[in-house]
């Protein structure tokens, strides 16, 4: 089980927090304008990498802020932890 | 004395003047304290375990620990526990165990036994009791550093119980109980004994289980938990488990006699009992000399050593001879024989490239002390995602790299000797501390004798047979649980596998209760011998997972279970529910009424009688279960309109609107009334199930796409009862219970709210809310009056025949009026237009999802929409969940030669009072188009014919809803 920095709270397990798939993907400012196919990469399209890869987390069962965090996906290394707003950080 | 005949008269960790009384297979016996089921069995002379699984061949003990392969039992009593391990079970007078074929009988009694869970966070977790980690406990704790020690055995020790090492010129357990004592003082040290640490999981997360009364006579002692499940977050781990005999690969291998060296040397030392009076010890490595030096100063007459290696270590050879034991090197025992148990081995010489020299002799014998080597335990290492790696000169697998913060000290690591494992536990431990943030010292290494760093072993894989090719070697077992041999493997390997796991699925060698701690590295190394790879370093092991051992699924529940598995949510007007006789039905994790029968109704009775109420009179519903989320800042209307598909930032103060929000790709998330009671404040309901969905829906919007708004959201569903009177007499009664209220319809009109003060001077929010097509009104309390204004709603209906109605009611009533339930008549693939609602979708602002309404998929004219269904015959019920298919469909369901297209299916079915018939809703490709079309349902009993319908079957004009 992960253990999560959580930046309001502090470290937590990670049955406290919700999972929110990959971060830095904005909602699109002007839906509208965007063809079906770029409305649908909005919608379905996300990475899967194998490594570092920045991803949305909530404390649910906490202070129920949303932040990011950057996690290695291949060995479940929490890289960084920033929140929701702020570039991803760039690991050496 | 005890009558015990294998009982040596002195020695051992056991307590001779606490003599136990127990059974197996229904033969009573004695054993001591200190005894496992398996030295109790031995001393008794019974060596013998049930017969095995598949081929019914008689097996006999092997081991002393926990990579025991045959000595399965079922310990009998109340709630009899299928699967022990004699040679981990704890004698306790009046035990009772029977022997087991490789399966246990799970006891279909209630465990009514308490099991338990703590967490703690340590800075340094040692796991293993041995030399190794008490070295690195001790050393760690001086640091100040909070420890914890896990060990798996009733006392510490490790393999220091089995032997006869010295430690600073004294016996090596007085060490251990210095050590003991040293850990025992510590403030911030924790020892749990009978503990095992079974899964090693991500950032340093274990799970050990800790048996607190397993070796006491049950039921457990008043407030003891039988096991407790230790969740242990530790900055840093020392895993210091040890390592396990590895079995050697020959003809008859698994007969009752032939048992692990070191579990021989542990039955002596440490059990003080004789496992065979006449022995054979055969060895790749040195460690099984003690072995025999052990058997001889015991009283067993030792026949051979039998050594692999071609020149075995002069001093070894020396000490046999000196104790009178024969060395025979080079060579190995290629077969055994007897009628049961072991009568006799047969030894030959071995070629440097293992295969058989020379003549085949025997020698008589009724045990045999098998040494292969040792295996590292690695197990919980690899769950932490740790890599291991072929050591050639240790011929064994041993830790490489892992990604967490954790070392490895002692025979885990491939260190055998006493000053190795006492060094390197030193060393472990202090780094341990230094890393997770204390300053610590390396202990001096006290000076020791025994256990010499060993000579190189001659790993023998696989003993070839005296006859044939390995595809006929149906007697030597590679896993004794799955009798499994090399046979087999040679089938697997001919078959074109190469992979260990693929072997390993193909024989199922590995998949038994031990997991392959016996078998893994063995059958490894006999698939390199049959692939001709240069060692069992290209051949690779499988993944071990957890849990290390078996562990019962009652210490995960712990005390979650029953009523504590999961909260039960009941209203304030839950009593009253109760006191009523309502049918109870959950709704997530609600309590929710689902009809009130009177007496001998059934619920189909009771629903007709209680929509007829509604209908026709008046009738009440508890609906405080709904979910509520105050909406409070200046820009809440903003955010609302993004949120829902129609507009709410107009919505005039003291109005309220029904809103339906859609996930980002158009389909149909959440629906309810929204009130606006004032500028900056709304009143969001939402569906009952999905209300801490939606509260996060919303949060995660607002925080992540626009922090900018300001707005607050307060769930409030706990905080407010919401009890909805219903039907053309309500009126009456809200007049009776809120006096200062004008419930004249122009004063008070539909989709609008009112506080008011009612006659009991309860403070309430009244709205006129209907879902049920009738007058109607939804009174909001305190959730502390709630079960006062019920009361209350029910005295001032009483003249008027007021009726309580549930659920199954409501579900009724709404359909009847076409008003589809989230999650029952929509799956996630409906959009607010596939429900009928297109006047819904707001045309002049954005929300969430509303890009998706205009793709191509979302706009086909073929989508399921909603629609009703009236069966042809009106008594007809079509089951919920049943599929729609076209005439055309039929004679091909018929004639099984389907499959065919559907479509759709039926959401929601019901008998209606109001009707006199029953309908239905159902999803239909294009089905608005097809309203007067038939369709069938195709059931067990033959297809059931159908009418589409309009989706509003009962009062379409709404002449209702204001009385």
């Amino acid at each position: 089980m992960l253990l999560i920095a959580c930046p309001y709270c502090g470290e937590r397990d990670e049955t406290e927090f919700h999972y929110g798939g990959q971060a830095h993907v904005a909602h699109p400012a002007d839906p509208e304008a965007l063809t079906d196919a770029e409305w649908a990469e909005y919608l379905f399209v996300r990475a899967n990498p194998k490594g570092p890869f920045a991803e949305r987390w909530s404390h649910a069962a906490g202070c129920r802020r949303w932040f990011n965090v950057l996690r290695d996906t291949a060995t479940h290394q929490i890289l960084a932890v920033y929140p929701a707003g702020q570039p991803k950080p760039v690991i050496a | 004395m005890t009558g015990d005949p294998n009982r040596l008269p002195e020695g051992g960790r056991v307590d001779r003047s606490a003599v136990l009384r127990f059974t197996y297979d229904g033969v009573e016996y004695t054993g001591l304290r200190g005894d496992t089921l398996a030295s109790a069995l031995l001393a008794n002379g019974t060596s013998h375990t049930a017969r095995s699984q598949y081929r019914d061949r008689p097996r006999g003990i092997v081991a002393a620990g926990v990579e025991e392969t045959n000595a399965l039992v079922q310990i009998d009593g109340s709630c009899s526990e299928p699967m022990q391990l004699a040679t981990t079970v704890e004698l306790y007078d009046g035990l009772s165990a029977t022997g087991l074929s490789g399966r246990g009988r799970l006891d279909p009694s209630a465990d009514e036994a308490v099991y338990d869970k703590k967490h703690v966070h340590t800075d340094v977790l040692v796991v293993g009791g041995g030399p190794a980690g008490l070295a690195a406990a001790v050393a760690a704790s001086r640091s100040g550093a909070r420890v914890v020690l896990v060990d798996d055995q009733s006392e510490l020790g490790g393999a220091l119980l089995s032997g006869h090492e010295t430690i600073g010129g004294r016996p090596a357990l007085e060490w251990v109980d210095e050590v003991q004592a040293e850990l025992a003082a510590g403030q911030e040290v924790r020892i749990l004994t009978r503990s095992t640490a079974i899964g090693y999981h991500d950032q340093n997360y274990l799970l050990v289980v800790e048996r607190r009364a397993d070796h006491l006579a049950p039921p457990p002692p008043t407030g003891v938990s039988r096991r407790r499940l230790w969740h242990i977050r530790a900055r840093q781990v020392v895993l210091a488990t040890g390592a396990h005999q590895r079995p050697i690969i020959f003809a008859g291998n698994d007969r009752p006699g032939v048992m692990s060296a070191a579990a021989v040397s542990t039955y002596v030392n440490r059990y003080a009992v004789l496992p065979g009076r006449r022995a054979v010890v055969f060895t790749t490595d040195d460690s099984a000399y003690a072995t025999a030096l052990d058997l001889m100063a015991a009283g067993t007459a030792v026949r051979a050593v039998v050594d692999t290696r071609p020149e075995p270590p002069a001093g070894l050879v020396a000490a046999a001879r000196e104790a009178g034991i024969t060395v025979v090197a080079g060579s190995a025992v290629v077969g055994t024989r007897g009628e049961d148990g072991l009568s006799a081995v047969r030894i030959a010489a071995l070629a440097a490239d293992d295969s058989l020299r020379g003549p085949v002799r025997e020698l008589e014998c009724d045990l045999l002390a098998v040494s292969g080597g040792w295996n590292p335990a690695v197990e919980l290492w690899s769950q932490a995602q740790g890599t291991v790696r072929y050591d050639e000169a240790l011929a064994a697998f041993v830790p490489d790299r892992c990604g967490q913060q954790v070392a490895v000290a002692g025979a885990v690591n491939g260190i055998f000797d006493l000053a190795g494992c006492l060094l390197g536990g030193f060393v472990a431990g202090a780094e341990a501390a230094t890393r997770a943030g204390f300053e610590a010292a390396v202990p001096p290494a006290p000076p020791y004798v025994g256990d010499e760093p060993p000579s190189p072993p001659r790993p023998v894989w696989l003993v070839p047979g005296e006859e044939g090719d390995p595809s006929v070697w149906h007697e030597h077992f590679v896993d004794l649980q799955r009798d499994a041999t090399v046979a087999d493997v040679q089938r697997a390997v001919r078959a074109g596998m190469r992979s260990v796991e693929h072997v390993k699925r193909y024989t199922t060698i590995g998949t038994a209760h031990d997991q392959g701690k016996a078998s893994g590295v063995s059958a490894t190394g006999v698939i390199a011998r049959l692939l001709g790879a240069r060692s069992p370093g290209e051949v690779g092991t499988t993944t071990f997972r957890g849990p290390y051992t078996p562990v019962s699924f009652a210490v995960l529940a712990g005390r979650e279970r029953g009523p504590l598995f999961d909260p039960v949510r009941t209203t304030s007007i839950h009593p009253w529910h109760e006191r009523r006789g309502a049918v109870f039905e959950n709704v997530g994790q609600w309590k929710r009424p689902r009809y009130y029968p009177e007496p001998g109704e059934d619920m189909n009775e009771a629903v007709l009688r209680e929509c007829g109420a509604a209908r026709n009179g008046v009738a009440v519903m508890d609906a405080s279960t709904l979910g509520k989320i105050d909406v409070v800042g200046p820009d809440a209307g903003v955010f609302l309109d993004r949120v829902y598909t129609n507009g709410f930032a107009k919505l005039a103060v003291g109005s309220a609107r029904y809103g339906i929000m859609c996930r980002a790709d158009g389909m149909v998330f959440d629906d309810g009334v929204t009130l606006r009671l004032a500028d900056d404040h709304y009143f969001l309901t939402t569906t009952t199930g999905n209300a801490a969905g939606v509260m996060d829906w919303l949060e995660e919007w607002l925080q992540t796409e626009w922090p900018e708004l300001r707005v607050r959201l307060t769930s409030v569903t706990e905080q407010w009862v919401t009890v909805a009177v219903v039907g053309p007499r309500s009126r009456e009664v809200v007049a009776v219970l809120a006096p200062d209220l004008d419930v004249a319809n122009d004063a008070f009109p539909f989709m609008t709210a009112r506080e008011t003060t009612l006659a009991g001077g309860v403070p309430a929010r009244v709205c006129r809310i209907s879902f049920s097509g009738e007058l109607a009104y939804e009174i909001n309390v305190s959730s502390w009056y709630g079960l006062a204004v019920w009361e209350a709603v029910m005295a001032a209906g009483e003249p008027l025949g007021i009726t309580p109605y549930g659920t199954e009611t409501m579900h009724v009533l709404r359909a009847e009026k076409g008003y589809p339930i989230v999650g029952q008549d929509t799956d996630g693939t409906v959009t607010p237009r596939d429900l009928g609602m297109e006047w819904i979708i707001s045309q002049h602002k954005q929300f969430v999802g509303k890009r998706s309404l205009r793709r191509a998929d979302t706009s086909r004219a073929d989508r399921r929409q909603l629609v009703g269904l009236l069966p042809l015959d009106p008594a007809e019920l079509v089951p919920e969940g049943a599929q729609l298919v076209p005439e055309s469909a039929l004679a091909e369901i018929e004639a099984g030669t389907g499959p065919v297209h559907a479509l759709g299916h039926v959401t929601s079915s019901y008998r209606s009072a109001a009707l006199g018939r029953t309908f239905a809703l159902a999803l239909v490709e294009g089905g608005r188009e097809r309203i007067g079309q038939t369709v069938y349902a195709p059931l067990p009993g033959g297809p059931v014919a159908v009418r589409i319908a309009e989706p509003v079957l009962y009062d379409p004009k709404g002449t209702r809803r204001d009385g």
